[in-house]
């Protein structure tokens, strides 16, 4: 404890660090995921390339990406943009899938009867697929909130500071409570994320918890 | 249908004919399916059509054509002369109104919601659609206190009014019902399909509804189309006549004719006229 309170600075700065590099790719995977997801529900010819090809994407180890990306993209090394477009490629492999699986769960008739009383291609997608595709594109977003969350921790390793950080110095320099501090404020981040998820997708679906209690 | 004023002598608003023409519509599928093979047949307008056949006669086939959820591989069908295929799907949909079979409501809106669809959809204000809804649901026979219920949260016959509801609420000529009342019980049905026939008396739409069940469509048909597989007309005419004179075996068993159901006696109790099934159960009494 004494640690921590001599550091209070640092960690804090460490805990903005690692927000500013989880939320982003969360997000942008959501923005990325879901038009490819339904783009897939929508069409078996393109299913198979796109939930392989984006699936693949978390075959790459980290390490060799966080190397790819800045030769590819032109950020420098240890920029948070490289971590950033990393993350976003990991949350887009688990996304992509879950966004299809998603769309595909939407019950036929309902589109059918949506498309008889003359919603537009556009307006079908918007006020009834996206809001039907919530309940298990929640889900996906849970896991890769979360997972993403762990993730950025790794950057720590090639120097993107982050809670991460607080394991690699902590090893370096044999001090236990800054390892604690760092497990414990990773965790404590994941969840508050993935609450903060489902708070949001609670306001977005009331119809969910109305009908699950009658 | 009975005489009444302004029933029988339509209002001046509704001197607008809704006449529905399909002309030789032939609908071949991808995989050499065949749906409806050179269907011809004329829905005069403020009338009930009921199209009735099992599964794989192409009766919900033809009724999407009206509405261009399906287009026909060949033949057209037209509205008041206009083929549809000149029409823009969107808003054609939308001046049609669709009943689907166990009300086909939209589970993520409230009832109310979903009621204003198509008005919210045509760009009328939701206050004044919603509004507007409350009315639609008593009209349907619903009590107002539904409106922010979820479908889910409905009977199977309360969501059947809704999809109604839905159906009349931005006041169409044309009214489409896909297994209108084929997912409640015989009780409900019965009590909705008489509800129907009444509000049918009051608004006077061209109806064209499908069936499978032969009962449904003598009860609400003006006239009934009883139709084979690849939609090929075996009779068509009012119901009493197609009882009277099924003109074949094919009919006379979709009917029922000949069945204890349909073959009705009279016996004299106590000086008045009991109508008698073909098994002797009692089912009314005849008035002179």
């Amino acid at each position: 404890m004494n640690w921590l309170s001599q550091n209070l600075h640092i960690v804090g700065q460490l805990l903005a660090d690692h927000l500013f590099l989880s939320i982003p790719p969360i997000l942008l995977s959501l923005l990325i995921s879901v038009p490819l997801g339904r783009l897939a529900a929508g069409s078996p010819r393109l299913r198979t390339p796109l939930l392989t090809g984006t699936g693949l994407l978390y075959a790459i180890p980290s390490l060799p990406l966080f190397i790819i990306i800045p030769a590819l993209f032109g950020f420098s090394l240890r920029s948070p943009a490289t971590m950033i477009t990393a993350l976003t490629l990991y949350g887009c492999a688990l996304l992509v899938r879950g966004a299809a699986d998603a769309f595909s769960s939407v019950p036929q008739d309902v589109r059918l009867a949506a498309a008889a009383t003359g919603h537009s291609r556009w307006g079908l997608f918007w006020t009834v697929e996206l809001p039907l595709a919530g309940p298990v594109l929640l889900s996906s977003l849970r896991v890769v909130t979360v997972s993403t969350v762990s993730l950025v921790t790794v950057g720590a390793v090639i120097g993107i500071s982050s809670l991460g950080t607080l394991f690699t110095d902590g090893f370096q320099r044999n001090i236990d409570a800054s390892i604690v501090t760092g497990i414990v404020l990773t965790v404590v981040v994941a969840f508050a994320l993935d609450a903060l998820c489902v708070l949001a997708a609670r306001w977005a679906m009331p119809w969910q918890r109305a009908v699950s209690r009658a | 249908m009975w005489d009444a004023p302004g029933i029988v002598g339509l209002p001046d608003d509704r001197e607008e004919p809704r006449v529905i023409e399909f002309d030789a519509v032939h609908k071949e599928y991808p995989d050499g399916t065949v749906a409806v093979e050179r269907f011809s047949l004329i829905v005069p307008s403020h009338r009930v059509v009921a199209l009735v056949g099992s599964s794989g006669s192409g009766k919900t086939t033809l009724l999407r054509m009206v509405n261009r959820m399906v287009d026909p591989s060949s033949g057209t069908v037209s509205i008041d002369g206009v083929d549809v295929r000149s029409m823009d799907r969107v808003k054609l949909r939308r001046s049609i109104g669709y009943v689907l079979q166990a009300g086909g409501l939209l589970p993520h809106r409230s009832v109310a919601d979903n009621v204003a669809t198509v008005p919210v959809l045509e760009g009328r204000s939701r206050r004044q659609a919603r509004a507007d809804a409350l009315g639609l649901l008593e009209r349907v026979g619903l009590d107002t206190a539904l409106a922010d219920r979820y479908p889910a949260q409905l009977s199977g016959g309360q969501q059947q009014r809704v999809g109604v509801a839905r159906a009349l609420a931005a006041d169409p000529n044309i009214l489409l019902m896909d297994e209108p009342f084929g997912a409640v019980d015989p009780i409900v049905r019965d009590q909705l399909q008489a509800e129907m026939r009444a509000l049918q008396a009051d608004i006077g739409k061209t109806i064209v509804f499908v069936t499978h069940d032969i009962g449904e469509a003598f009860a609400l048909g003006d006239e009934v189309v009883v139709l084979r597989t690849g939609a090929e007309i075996a009779q068509q005419g009012a119901p009493a006549e197609i009882l009277a004179n099924p003109a074949d075996d094919f009919v006379a068993s979709f009917v029922g004719a000949g069945t204890a159901q349909r073959t009705l006696r009279i016996r004299q109790v106590d000086g008045r006229d009991v109508v008698v099934d073909g098994d002797g159960r009692p089912t009314g009494v005849l008035e002179r």
